[in-house]
């Protein structure tokens, strides 16, 4: 996995709440077996309409989605998070991510980056005014800066470390590996198995 | 001191803690199936790892499966090449697998705690949000991301943050008519898609307490949709009637000292909870959902909402759109709104006592003329009980369409799916855009009400039927 520290790119304004798994990356996408390539479902359906944002020419590029609260719900298909970075997406800023996607997005290595509502508003204004603006978002100083606005963002702090070392997770668990062989010795003989 | 069941569930899973890291837990049981599992054997390949514990780890074939003409290679290519992947993986890392034609076949929720393998204070994982389904067994189980079922594969255990507890309490009896389905819709449209966020729930209260394995399973299951990690009952007597017996539940000494342990699970009566939500089941009547998720559902003797009721700006916005999603006019008696496809099934509602309560209402009676009804069994096992049970004659008298095991039109990943703009009421978990077919409008409802709804045309409780003479 990269590491990441910071990040500068242009944002797209996804004005929505509660934007699901299943607007994210809609079922039947989910059927390819490599990770790459779910660039083409990304927010499918609502593609179709030329006017959604993501159609727009003057966001051609962006690297930074800003989306309404609660995003992420539902599902808990990582593929929403491979089709938003196989679509080129390095970072969301939303003010509350669902659980599992937040989880997801951390082992894949996009960073949701927590903010409270109203930054995300004073950024959707700023896009609004000038979609080349360019927004920094800093890992280390758990920053965002755009235009005049600077703004501390909330990030579990493990997974901060992770991202900015890119560590992968199962390797740090296997140093684990004696830890978990005398656990394995202590479970109760009664638990199942599935041979 | 006192502990909740899921914290204490938790603790005896640490394999590792260390100051400001996540606790490395282990997992008693992995679940995996074909949707999100290819990427994770990929991985494995990729860096040369194995999986640690096959013997822990149990695949099935439920998400993409036909549900008609099984013995024939899947048509959908892409359906067959995850299905065919799933099965050379399995194969390869020694994962043992029940595949499309095996009687153990089934949709993941319904086939662990089927077999028994599904057992109290375990801890359960599966590449599905539904794996809170588990729960119902005082198990702690949850969903998990591709990249999380590639770790659980090559190590067993996983690096998890704790949980904050929710107790849940649902006391008094239940009127009738009133299903565990009606109470996890009531839950959710009480707190709301986000309000379970970061939480363990835990149900409680003599409501839950008289309910079935089936019942608390339907209840666990959704905790999910109000955005919970999970969703628990404590194990009780009747958890250790329904597992005992099974194919993977210990037996002589072994189930009595397993039994000894489960009985010291349920949270301490001076447990703290970190918050509380306390509902009272007499109140409580058949729900339906009018929106476009979970959170957006009624009682069915209520009208679709208008806008500008909302609380605020969000809310109406939401409400605006998930009406114009679903075609619907604020002020629309609920019983008013016309079905064209009810479906029965899915890990939420596609048990043996799911499929009993939609006979009960369609036996001597005819599905409407407008209306296809679909009744997906949720695993082979389930099928040949209901077969067994003449449950399937009666189904097929009334005039709906008796399939084989799958995920089927839950998520329409296989040919089950709602045509653009066909509206349907479901037994499922999830009535989001497009969720039942791209365009299709979903509903969700309780076996009951799908059932009767079936027979009248528009959503419709039993009582709203004639008697049969
Ligand atoms: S029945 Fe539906 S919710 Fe359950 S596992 Fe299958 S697709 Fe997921």
């Amino acid at each position: 996995m990269d590491a990441f520290t910071t990040h500068t790119g242009t944002a797209v304004p996804l004005q929505r709440s509660n934007v699901d798994t299943d607007q994210i990356i809609p079922a039947e996408y989910l059927k390819r077996i490599t990770r790459t390539g779910f660039e083409d479902g990304l927010f499918a359906s609502w593609r179709k309409d030329p006017d959604f944002v993501l159609n727009q020419p003057h966001h051609a590029g962006a690297t930074i989605l800003v989306a309404g609260p609660d995003f992420g719900t539902g599902s808990s298909r990582e593929h929403a998070v491979w089709a938003l970075q196989n679509y080129g997406f390095k970072v969301v800023i939303s003010s509350r991510f669902a659980d599992i996607f937040r989880g997801n997005s951390g082992k894949g290595g996009l960073l949701t980056a927590e903010v409270p509502q109203e930054t995300v508003e004073k950024l959707w204004a700023l896009i609004a005014a000038d979609p080349a603006t360019e927004v920094t978002v800093d890992l280390a100083a758990q920053q965002i800066r755009a235009g005049d606005l600077v703004a501390d963002f909330a990030v579990d702090g493990y997974v901060r470390w992770r991202l900015m070392e890119g560590l992968d997770d199962i390797g740090i668990t296997l140093q684990s590996g004696d830890a978990i062989t005398a656990f394995e010795k202590q479970r109760p003989e009664f638990t199942p198995t599935t041979g | 001191m006192a502990r909740t069941l899921a914290e204490k569930v938790w603790a005896a899973h640490v394999v590792r803690h260390a100051e400001g890291e996540p606790d490395l837990l282990y997992i008693d049981l992995h679940l995996v199936h074909e949707v999100t599992s290819p990427q994770a054997f990929d991985g494995l390949r990729v860096a040369g790892r194995g999986v640690r514990r096959p013997d822990l780890t149990l695949a099935t074939e439920d998400h993409n499966v036909p549900t008609i003409n099984i013995d024939q290679p899947i048509a959908d290519p892409i359906s067959r090449a995850q299905v065919d992947a799933l099965r050379a993986n399995c194969a390869e890392f020694k994962v043992p697998l029940y595949p499309l034609g095996s009687i153990e076949q089934g949709i993941v929720h319904v086939v662990g705690p089927q077999l028994g393998l599904t057992q109290p204070g375990m801890t359960v994982v599966c590449g599905d949000s539904h794996t809170s389904t588990h729960g119902a067994f005082g198990a702690l189980a949850f969903g998990i991301g591709t990249s999380e079922v590639e770790h659980v594969l090559a190590t067993q255990t996983l690096p998890l943050k704790p949980f904050k507890t929710m107790a849940i309490t649902v006391d008094g009896e239940l009127p009738p008519g009133v299903s565990a389905k009606d109470i996890t819709l009531a839950i959710i449209a009480k707190i709301g898609t986000g309000g379970g966020q970061g939480y363990v729930l835990e149900y409680r209260g003599s409501a839950i307490r008289g309910l079935s394995m089936e019942g608390r399973m339907t209840l666990c299951n959704m905790s999910i949709e109000a955005g919970a990690r999970a969703g628990m009952v404590a194990p009780d007597e009747t958890t250790f009637e329904y597992v005992q017996g099974r194919e993977h539940a210990p037996t002589g000494a072994a189930w009595d000292e397993a039994v000894t342990y489960w009985r010291t699970l349920p949270s301490d009566a001076d447990a703290v909870f970190d918050a509380e939500v306390h509902l009272d089941a007499t109140t409580l009547s058949p729900y339906v959902t009018w929106g476009t998720n979970p959170g957006q559902g009624l009682p069915l003797s209520g009208s679709v909402p208008s806008p500008a009721n909302a609380s605020d700006e969000v809310e109406r916005t939401a409400i605006e759109r998930a009406l114009d999603y679903m075609g619907l006019v604020p002020g629309t008696l609920l019983r008013e709104i016309p079905i064209d496809t009810v479906f029965i099934g899915s890990c939420t509602n596609g048990r043996i006592e799911d499929l009993r309560a939609v006979a009960e209402v369609l036996r001597g009676r005819q599905v409407a003329n407008s209306v296809r009804m679909l009744i997906v069994p949720g695993s082979v096992r389930v099928k040949l009980q209901a077969e067994d049970e003449g449950l399937d004659t009666v189904f097929i008298d009334a005039g709906a369409d008796w399939r084989e095991a799958g995920c089927s039109m839950c998520l329409a990943m296989n040919p089950d799916k709602l045509a653009p703009g066909e509206r349907s009421a479901s037994t499922s978990n999830r009535n989001f855009e497009g969720r039942q077919g791209p365009g299709g409008r979903t509903h969700l409802v309780s076996p009951a009400v799908a059932a009767a709804t079936a027979v009248v045309g528009t959503l419709a409780a039993p009582a709203d039927l004639p008697a049969l003479s």
